[in-house]
Parts: C-alpha cells; structure tokens; sequence
C-alpha cells in the first residue's frame, strides 16, 4: 500500500532526533487521532540550518516528517513556509488517499515551528497570517469509510 | 528466503493438508449438486451429511441444529435478524456488548434504524460483561442476547454459561458468537445452554466463506437467504460441498487433538507474554490474564503507534495486526480497546499477536528478540517519550 519511497523514508528517517536550544519548535496533532509531530529549527540569517523532528505516529506520518525535514534544511524561512503537502506526497511517489492527513501534518509542523521563531523574533511571513497552531487542525479527511 | 513468523491466527489461519486432502475431490470427481437425485447428487449430499455430523458432534448438537452459512458473518447476520424480524411481535428490544465482532454491532445497528432498540452493555477492564448489569438491561419486550463466547482482539471469554442461565430464565433466546472460540475452548452447547451459535471455518484451519449457524430445535427466526430447499428451506443457495467437507474435517483435526492443542498454545502464549514484558518497559497486557484465548497476546506498547510497529515487525518477517486507527482504515482505534478505557494512545499503539497450531517456540523466541529494538527504536522517535526519558 506504501511506495518503496515511503517505506525507505521509514525505515531510514532522515534528521530524527531534538536540537539543542532551538531556534524554533512547532508540535502539531494529537494522541486522539494518533499522530503527534514536534519540528525544531536551527535558522541562522533566516536560512534554515538545521532541522530535526520527533514523530508519534504511523509508517506515513513518520516518513512525511523525514521527507519535509529533507526538503526544507537548506532553505529560507519564506521558502520553507511554501511547502505544501501536496509537494511532500508527490516527493514520496504519492500517498494512499486515507493517509494524505500524514503530508497535512508534515505542513503544518513546519509551519509551526517558523510561527514559533516568527514570534520570538517579531518577524512577518508570507503564508502565516491567520496561522493558529494551537488550533484543532482537522486533517483527517472524513472520506468515504462509512 | 527471509525468516517468516506468522502470528495473526485470530485473523485467519492456513489450510491445514488434511483439510486440502478431504476436500480436494470435491472441487471435480465428486461435484455434483446435493440437490440432484442421481449419484453424482447423492455423493455430495452425503458428503454434506456426514460433515454435519461431525460438526453436531464437536458442539455436542444434533445434526438438525446445524446449518452451513458462507461463514461467521452471515452467521451472526442470520442469527441476530433472524431472531428480530422472527419475534418482532413479541417485542423489539436486543442486548448485546460494546465489544462484539463488527458483524454482531453493524447489524444490530442495522437494525435500531429498522425500529429495534438495542442495549450495549458496557464491559469492565478485563472485557467481561457485569452480569447483574445484564439481569438489569433485560425488559419484558427483550428478545434477543447476543453476548461474543471470546473476543477477536484482546481474547477475553465471557461468562457464557451464567449469561445462558440469565437469558434461559427470562425467555430470551440467547446467542454466541463463537468464532474466536470454536476449536479453542470445548463447547458445549446443551450443557451451557446456547440457543444460537456462529461459527467459522477459516479460524481452525478450514476454507475461508463457509461458516455454520447452531440453531437449537424449537428456534423460531426467519430466514436470510431466499431461494432454494437447501439447508432445509432454511438457507438458500447451492451448498458449498469442498468447503462444508473441509470445515468438517478441520472441527474433527481440532477436537482430536484438542487437550494437546490448548496446552501448546497457552504454554506459548505465556512465554511470549512474559517474554515481551520482561525485555520491554511501559508495556501492559490487555484483555484478562487466565480467562483469554490460548492464543491470544494483546499488549499495549506506550508512546509508540501501532502501524509504524506493524511495517517494522513486516520487515523481519513478523506478521501480526494492532488496534491501531491507521490499521482499520477506519479514524478511530479499536472500539474493543476503547471499551475496555484504554486511552487513546494506548489504543493506538496496541499490538496482537495470535498464537496457532504452527508457532513454535522458535518463533516466540524469534519475536522476544526482535521487538525490543524496533520498539526502541520508534520510541527514540517519539515526542511522547522524550518527556518520560527527560528526566533520567
């Protein structure tokens, strides 16, 4: 039901772990729908450094969270927050459609953490307005099961 | 190739050969239809006779009480609208539990919005049901108990007998679902008191969609399936003959040998249990510790999800399920697990593993090696146990 792609993410998860005194650190989800993903960002001249993640969750949620922490090490804040999910998915050969939500979270991890440095720091972003992360982000897509 | 560990026998379980043997000539030399009164007919109808015998026997029923079904689901759909639409003029009212197999829960369900009402008895931690809480639901328009003989996912088995005793003093038909339990616990349905009993074929060994429905003499309930004379007017469609013959065969194998199957499964089940509980912190067993399955091995591993375990365990050839949202496809863990207040964390990082005629204590061994490190290894991931480890 994975891609070889989703699975090797899996079994291979790039930039797992915490950074130490963190510039930044989102967590999104929650243990009720059983995935919880925590982002920390190293940013230095508004370049992100570093970045390591820590996810409670399933196969998918986990290498979306290794793929999106891939895609965004090396970029501007700006650049990191026009990450969409969609670019996550289609990075890992595509998702199934129930387990699109994991991509969804990557998203919103990452702009969870750059919110987080965006207020310590008193910066304005593109893309953050109206941005609530303490929100309940219904990203489960009620699809078609029953 | 790779070392493979089967350990999801609650899910299904392979064939066994002299199942594949018995039913082998059914499928060409002897395919007649039952229903035909030349000999190629009365060859399969024989063969359908005598599976019934066998079947009767091992539940210590009379032949008469057994009819074949397309297997468990259709059992307990027949059982449980059968028995409401049979009865509906003495009252509409159905208990059951809160942990019954989807095929029991969707039904009555089904029903409520036919303008049945149903009564979901709560169940205590270990999974049983409070049978005073059960005298207590019963009401004068009561048709219908349908209370599970043992649980799929945590194995727990229920009181049945005193549950028998409480519908049989009230004039309710009583049924079990006893999928789980057929061929794993001794049943007998004249001793405890059963009036309807599902069972499966493909749970001990036998072919997937055939099943039976145990219907004590003097049931009233209407039929399910219309159409031909077949299972005495009562279940219409062409027999399933290799699948009748091979769910017959596989009862017999499982009663044969049936102290020597228990005692293997339960001294396995026990190893693996103290096995994992020994090599794994913050883990907790569910379902209840002596009145489980033999099979059956449920833990709850914390801070760690289900699936992610599952895809870790497939990939050193363990396979097994977990009660876990992101298994079902559905957006909620286990409704059993949920039942039993679990919180939902430790719903979704539960782990089942299903212990069968073919484990051997390699295999247990195999998997007390090989989960610890994958269990260490997702919890190095997790932010849940970053916050217990924080402190050390």
């Amino acid at each position: 039901m994975y891609s070889d792609k989703v699975m090797e993410h899996f079994m291979n998860p790039r930039n797992v772990g915490e950074i130490e005194n963190p510039d930044a650190v989102g967590q999104v989800g929650n243990p009720k729908c059983g995935d919880i993903m925590k982002m920390y960002l190293r940013i230095e001249n508004d370049v992100i450094t570093d970045v390591k993640f820590k996810t409670f969750g399933c196969g998918s949620a986990i290498a979306t969270s290794s793929m999106a922490t891939e895609m965004i090490k090396g970029k501007t804040v700006q650049e990191a927050l026009n990450l969409s999910n969609k670019a996550v998915a289609e990075a890992l050969d595509g998702l199934p459609p129930v387990k699109m939500h994991c991509s969804v979270l990557a998203e919103q991890a990452v702009k969870s953490a750059i919110y987080d440095y965006a207020k310590k720091n008193n910066k304005q972003y593109e893309g953050l307005e109206g941005f609530d992360p303490n929100e309940e982000h219904d990203h489960h897509h009620h699809g078609d099961e029953e | 190739m790779k070392k493979r560990v089967y350990l999801d026998y609650s899910a299904t379980t392979p064939l066994k050969q002299e199942v594949l043997d018995a039913m082998l000539p059914h499928f060409n030399a002897s395919f007649g239809n039952p229903s035909s009164i030349y000999t190629y007919g009365r060859e399969s109808k024989n063969a359908i006779d005598n599976a019934r015998d066998i079947i009767a026997k091992s539940i210590n029923a009379k032949s008469d009480e057994i009819f074949f079904t397309g297997g468990g689901s259709e059992s307990d759909n027949w059982a449980i609208k059968g028995i409401a639409y049979g009865n509906k003029h003495k009252g509409k009212h159905i208990i059951t539990s809160k942990i019954e197999h989807h095929a029991v829960l969707h039904t009555c369900e089904y029903l409520e919005k036919e303008g049945f009402e149903v009564t979901y008895l709560k169940v205590d931690e270990y999974g049983l049901v409070n049978l005073q809480e059960l005298k207590e639901a019963i009401r004068s328009d009561t048709i219908l108990i349908s209370i599970m003989f043992a649980n799929n996912e945590i194995g727990t088995i229920q009181p049945i007998k005193e549950i028998a005793e409480i519908a049989n003093s009230k004039q309710v038909y009583f049924h079990t679902d006893a999928v789980q339990a057929f061929g794993n616990i001794k049943i007998d349905v004249k001793e405890l008191g059963i009036d309807l009993m599902s069972i499966s074929a493909h749970k001990i060994y036998g072919p997937k969609g055939t099943g039976a429905l145990y219907i004590k003499k003097g049931v009233k309930l209407h039929q399910l399936i219309h159409g031909g004379a077949q299972e005495k007017k009562r279940r219409a469609g062409t027999e399933n003959v290799p699948g009748i013959v091979g769910f017959a065969k596989a009862a017999e194998l499982a009663h044969e040998n049936f102290d020597e199957h228990i005692k293997h499964l339960t001294s396995l089940r026990d190893k693996l249990i103290a096995g994992l509980k020994e090599k794994i912190e913050y883990i907790h067993l569910n379902g209840h510790p002596t009145k489980r399955l033999p099979g059956n091995v449920n833990f709850s591993i914390e801070f760690i999800e289900g699936e992610s375990l599952l895809l870790s365990l497939d990939m050193v050839g363990i396979a097994c399920s977990s009660g876990s949202a992101c298994t079902s496809g559905s957006l909620d863990p286990s409704h059993v697990l949920m039942s039993i207040g679990l919180t939902h964390e430790l719903a979704h990082g539960s782990l089942r593993l299903t212990i069968g005629d073919f484990t051997t204590e390699e295999d247990i061994e195999y998997v007390i090696n090989q989960l610890p490190p994958i269990v260490e290894k997702l919890r190095q991931m997790s932010p849940l146990y970053e916050k217990v480890k924080g402190g050390n």
